[in-house]
């Protein structure tokens, strides 16, 4: 087994994250395409944490941060979304132009 | 691990094909509880990698935190929104699937010669056999201040998705009488109770 292989694992799953994140219409969807990135780092971490420094495992320490980080995100992005549903009805992000100019 | 060198390369090959698959259902899949479900199979295809990185801990808290708490959490986003309708197709929306597609491509590929080029220092020492000992003297030494300001954080985090996520309570001047609510509830607008399996369209 090789580092390159997680690296390029975790390549592909980062960019499958980018598709959906500027694909998505449901809102919903942006928010799992976000977890897919945030996992394809975390892959990062892992792969370089247990080839480059095994003894002194900081990678698996940065994760753990990052999977906090993920969780709390995940709640006030879902919270966000509720509310963005109730004042407008409405789940496409086409239609979430408050913003826009 | 203690696992034979091909054991490693066929699991690794599998948790790869599951997670690449999974995580194209999710992005591509029009059913978004498909996709939410499909979720959840990627987060134990990354724990299972995990395993094989020797990250036990991660692992563990990868499939308790992700699959136990942020899946179900997206499930339950997706019940509380749950609105048939179907999206009106952009005008000239190919063009962006298009453009995202090769700029993902274009990165992909860009992210793969860089690392099949890069001369990794790649250490020869072998890896702790369980990593949760060195995970929590990191933790209480020298990443102290952030794993207690993550405590904060996720405090934090959690009265906001509650004070965004609550109803507003905006009363008439004329009714705060009668619509004053008893001790100890949340204060909520009133709404009218619909049947279940009801029409989703008078509900909120």
């Amino acid at each position: 087994m090789q580092l390159q292989y997680f690296l390029i694992l975790a390549a592909a799953l980062f960019c499958i994250g980018i598709y959906g994140l500027i694909n998505s219409r449901n809102a919903v969807r942006v928010l799992m395409s976000v977890e897919l990135m945030l996992n394809a780092v975390n892959l990062n971490l892992m792969a370089f944490s247990n080839y480059l420094d095994p003894q002194d495992v900081k990678g698996q320490v940065f994760a753990t941060f990052v999977i906090a980080i993920a969780a709390a995100e995940a709640a006030i992005g879902l919270a966000i979304v509720l509310a963005i549903y109730r004042n407008r009805d409405t789940v496409d992000m086409e239609q979430f132009n408050l913003l826009k100019w | 691990m203690n696992l034979a060198e091909g054991v490693q390369l066929v699991s690794f090959g599998l948790l790869a094909l599951t997670m690449i698959g999974a995580a194209l259902g999710v992005v591509l899949l029009s059913n978004v509880v498909y996709s939410a479900f499909l979720l959840g199979g990627t987060f134990v295809s990354v724990a299972g990698i995990y395993l094989l990185l020797n990250a036990d801990f991660v692992a563990t808290a990868q499939v308790l935190i992700y699959v136990g708490a942020v899946n179900v959490l997206i499930i339950f986003a997706i019940m509380l929104v749950n609105k048939q309708q179907d999206f009106a197709p952009l005008p000239k929306g190919w063009i962006r699937k298009a453009a995202t597609a090769v700029v993902c491509g274009g990165l992909f590929l860009l992210l793969t010669a860089m690392v099949v080029f890069t001369p990794w220092p790649i250490s020869a020492t072998l890896p702790n056999a369980s990593s949760i000992v060195q995970i929590g003297e990191h933790f209480f030494s020298d990443f102290l201040l952030p794993f207690e300001l993550a405590s904060v954080l996720l405090l934090m985090a959690l009265i906001g998705a509650v004070v965004l996520a609550r109803r507003e309570f905006l009363p008439d001047e004329s009714t705060l009488e009668e619509l004053q609510p008893p001790a100890l509830t949340m204060p909520e607008r009133p709404r009218e109770l619909v049947p279940a399996g009801g029409n989703q369209e008078s509900e909120l």
